[in-house]
């Protein structure tokens, strides 16, 4: 039946090819109409999921901005801003009331009211680890009429506008209250979002291509736009996402004309389009992202502290961002377990991570652990570009020191995989992986899972960490910025201690653009409003 | 005939069946979790755990196989796991620019192959023999993704003739698809050129010292005739069979021009479901791939009778 459907279609192509004489043989015959402005961006990856709550993937994420809007969004200093609707904040920090600004409209022509913020809120805690934690101490969450939210806790939440303010890893989206009534645990098959761009499902192509058309009802906020937060104003009238496995394909298809813009240059190639006048590469998301090591707390070897210490000092964070990224521009030491840029971010008692790699103090503390030379089984993903260096330099470095070292190859869904395995080593258990972040998904102890303590609960390598629970605790509870600075920072130096993970420091990844789109923000989060096209 | 095709077309039942339950078993035996490639990096234990049990990936094996054997028997491949979109519509949309850059690769192939094996054999160790061989040689060697950036090279940046990547359907207007689709399409071409123009030569050696042949010298039939009537047509066994193959090859997927053309075709999406273990796409396209097979050789061993009429089933 396939094979007969497709049959037909690809004849129907060919009679219509025929009869289609005056095509011409040049390239540009695609355009879709002459009037209209067109992006076309190559992005980090396919968009296969369209659920921007049930994933935390980054192109998922970004698609959710181009097509929902958010009742607020922090801004370029980290500070929640008004996006649908203002607050106010009872004395006692127990009642939020937020208020819905006029003119909001979904793509359906729909108004967008309290309850549908209401039902997308609720989701959304049901996924989120920080709205989890939310409608943990959440007493009420209603819209007593169509502009009004009334958010009332039993306990107060400082942090609640951050939480919900945030762009990782999961936004709280606003939806159709009939959409947001979907399972958290199954993707919705309503795509109506009331953000600046509507998404053309008739077009979309799961990993190729989407299609996005400005949302010409959308009323932007007089605001300059700043982050995700500010006034979205869209000049142009499509954007389409296209996926290209290859980037030499996507600089060529750059330098040709083909596109306007790549999210992501693979650094070894920049040079091929550094020299073209057409071209700009450039760095718009200066916080960046951190690569990290991940011990497995349950299993030994580094079920010991020490151990772990060891590990850390044998690592050189220089070494392994000189191999991953070549070009000491792209990359920056670090040891701020929450970002070197972020209002959290300290580098407290990082020396030992910061300061290369220090063998002798590694193997000190191996003798000091009494470590039998259990071996480390450490997963090598080997179809992640950006993963693939690290295990290898990581597993030189750990022989060195004095540790045996099992480097596993695996195509990286086998490391998500095991890396869930609880189970001993020889079940099928790991003790290490590495895996990488946006800078603003590890900014503070609420986004960052991996200061999680919560032992099973927690995220993969399940630490089971009491301190640095009640330090989270403290943390929700503080309610003015510098004892949330303390607090991060004893969070800092705590995790430098029991080495939660090894932070491997902060690399960059360039993006380019040709000529003709200017004004684009800058933002962690690619954004296509405010950026403008002009002819070639 | 009919009864030949009737029971060729009852034979593919089985190992239809027997493919589809390798496939089954060999997906569920193979490490991977479509729940974590759908929730993401940062979903916890007990989310993963939801998602699984939302998708039924820990439903018992048996379980899983018999509904999607039910879903097989009326006719719907099932839906893709990650992007929640019906299979057969994604195998549909992917199908076309793989047929239609395979079809344009053949026809340049075996325009270009068959007369350079005829002549190749009939000036048979001379200089043009000499040619035709490295030529293959050259074909078979070089990576067909360094023969794609050389062509990308010359005549998409340099000389700016083509575009770089992309797919436009011949529906789009057939200057826009030619554009597109013949970079791709003299890429894949060198390979079977390669091939198809060594089995040509090799097959037509075979049959140029056959005694019909110099019977049809003898009596002063021109050479032409000798050769593409009473040679080609009686070498052409082994050449469709080659042909065949080569179809089905490209039909089940060229990833790696695909991915340096930037074509959305069969070969990308079998690649990206596997990576992000989408069984009911990985499951469909096996199935198809099989399927494609199956159809080639019965349309290349029906096709035999026509070129040879000793043939007959």
């Amino acid at each position: 039946m396939l094979i007969l459907r497709s049959a037909l279609k690809a004849t129907r192509s060919v009679a219509a090819a025929l009869l289609t004489t005056s095509a011409l043989l040049v390239p540009g015959t695609l355009v879709a109409q002459e009037d209209e402005i067109t992006v076309t961006a190559v992005m980090h990856s396919g968009l296969r999921v369209l659920d921007p709550v049930i994933t935390t993937a980054h192109i998922t994420r970004n698609h959710g901005y181009m097509i929902y809007d958010v009742l607020t969004a922090v801004d370029d200093e980290f500070t929640p801003q008004p996006q649908m609707a203002s607050w106010e904040v009872s004395d006692d920090g127990l009642v939020y009331t937020f208020t819905l600004r006029d003119g909001l409209m979904f793509h359906d022509g729909a108004p967008v009211t309290g309850a549908d913020v209401v039902a997308s809120l609720n989701r959304w805690g049901q996924r989120d680890s920080g709205g989890q934690l939310i409608f943990d101490v959440t007493n009420s969450l209603e819209a007593p009429d169509e502009q009004t939210i009334v958010w009332t806790l039993t306990e107060p939440f400082a942090p609640l506008l951050e939480v919900i303010s945030k762009q990782s890893a999961v936004p709280p989206f606003i939806m159709p209250a009939r959409v947001a009534a979907t399972s958290p645990d199954e993707t919705i098959t309503e795509y109506v979002g009331s953000g600046p761009f509507v998404f053309n499902e008739e077009e979309f192509e799961p990993g190729v291509s989407v299609t996005y058309e400005r949302f010409d009802d959308y009323v932007p906020r007089d605001e300059e736009a700043s982050w995700m937060a500010g006034g979205k104003v869209v000049n142009v009238d499509r954007v389409v996402w296209t996926t290209m496995p290859d980037s030499l394909t996507a600089i060529n298809a750059l330098a040709a004309g083909e596109i306007d813009y790549l999210e992501q240059v693979q650094i070894d190639l920049t040079p091929i389009i550094a020299s073209n006048p057409d071209v700009i590469i450039e760095t718009r998301d200066e916080l960046g992202y951190v690569t990290i090591g991940r011990p497995n707390h349950l299993l030994p070897p580094f079920d010991n502290r020490l151990i772990r210490q060891a590990a850390m000092a044998a690592l050189d964070q220089t070494s392994m961002l000189q191999t991953m990224q070549g070009d000491p521009d792209y990359y920056n030491v670090c040891g701020a377990i929450f970002g070197c840029s972020t209002p959290l971010g300290n580098e407290s008692n990082s020396e030992l991570v910061t300061g290369g790699a220090n063998i002798e103090r590694a193997r000190e503390l191996l003798e000091e652990a009494g470590y039998d030379g259990t071996p480390i089984v450490l997963m090598a993903p080997t179809d992640v570009t950006s993963l693939i260096n690290q295990p290898v330099v990581a597993a030189q470095a750990l022989r060195e020191a004095g540790f045996e070292v099992d480097l596993q190859s695996m195509d990286w869904q086998s490391v998500v995989q095991r890396r869930a395995q609880q189970s001993p080593v020889s079940e099928g258990g790991w003790n290490m992986f590495f895996t990488n972040w946006m800078v603003p998904e590890i900014s503070d102890p609420l986004i960052n899972v991996m200061v999680n303590g919560r032992g099973d609960d927690a995220w993969f390598g399940w630490p089971t960490d009491p301190e640095i629970e009640e330090m989270r605790a403290a943390f929700v509870a503080a309610t003015d910025a510098a004892t949330q600075l303390e607090i991060a920072i004893q969070i800092q130096e705590h995790v430098m201690d029991n080495v939660n993970y090894i932070m491997m420091g902060e690399y960059l990844i360039p993006q380019a653009r040709r000529t003709t789109i200017e004004n684009m923000i800058p933002s962690p989060v690619p954004v296509f409003w405010n950026m403008t096209k002009s002819a070639e | 005939m009919f009864f030949y095709i009737l029971k060729r077309v009852l034979a593919t039942i089985p190992v239809m069946l027997i493919v589809a339950i390798f496939v089954f078993l060999l997906l569920r035996l193979t490490p991977g979790d479509p729940a974590a490639i759908l929730a993401g990096d940062a979903a916890t234990p007990a989310q993963l755990e939801r998602i699984r049990e939302r998708l039924g990936l820990n439903d018992p094996l048996l379980t899983q196989f018999f509904t999607w054997m039910g879903q097989l028997l009326r006719g719907d491949l099932g839906t893709s796991l990650l992007s929640n979109t019906s299979v057969a519509g994604m195998l549909a949309d992917r199908l076309g620019p793989t047929v239609n850059i395979a079809l344009m690769t053949i026809v340049i192939s075996v325009a270009l192959a068959v007369p350079m094996g005829v002549i190749a054999a009939w000036r048979h160790r001379t200089w043009v023999d000499f040619l035709v061989m490295s030529f293959s040689v050259l074909g078979f060697s070089v990576p067909v993704f360094v023969i794609g950036y050389i062509l990308i090279q010359i005549f998409a940046i340099e000389l700016r003739w083509v575009p770089v990547q992309g797919y436009a359907d011949p529906s789009d207007g057939f200057g826009a698809f030619f554009a597109r689709a013949i970079l791709p399409s003299l890429t894949l071409a060198t390979i079977y050129i390669a091939l198809i123009a060594r089995m040509t030569r090799a097959s037509m050696l075979e049959v140029l010292g056959e005694d019909y042949i110099r019977t049809a010298r003898a009596k002063g039939v021109r050479e032409n005739v000798v050769l593409f009537r009473h040679a080609l047509r009686n070498a052409a066994v082994p050449i469709l069979t080659i042909i065949g193959t080569g179809f089905a090859l490209l039909i089940s997927g060229v990833v790696v021009t695909e991915s340096v053309f930037n074509i959305p075709g069969i070969g990308r999406l079998t690649v990206d479901a596997i990576l992000a273990r989408d069984y009911p796409v990985i499951q469909a396209m096996i199935l198809l791939t099989a399927g494609i097979y199956v159809f080639v050789n019965l349309i290349v061993d029906v096709s035999y009778s026509f070129f040879d009429p000793r043939i007959r089933y």
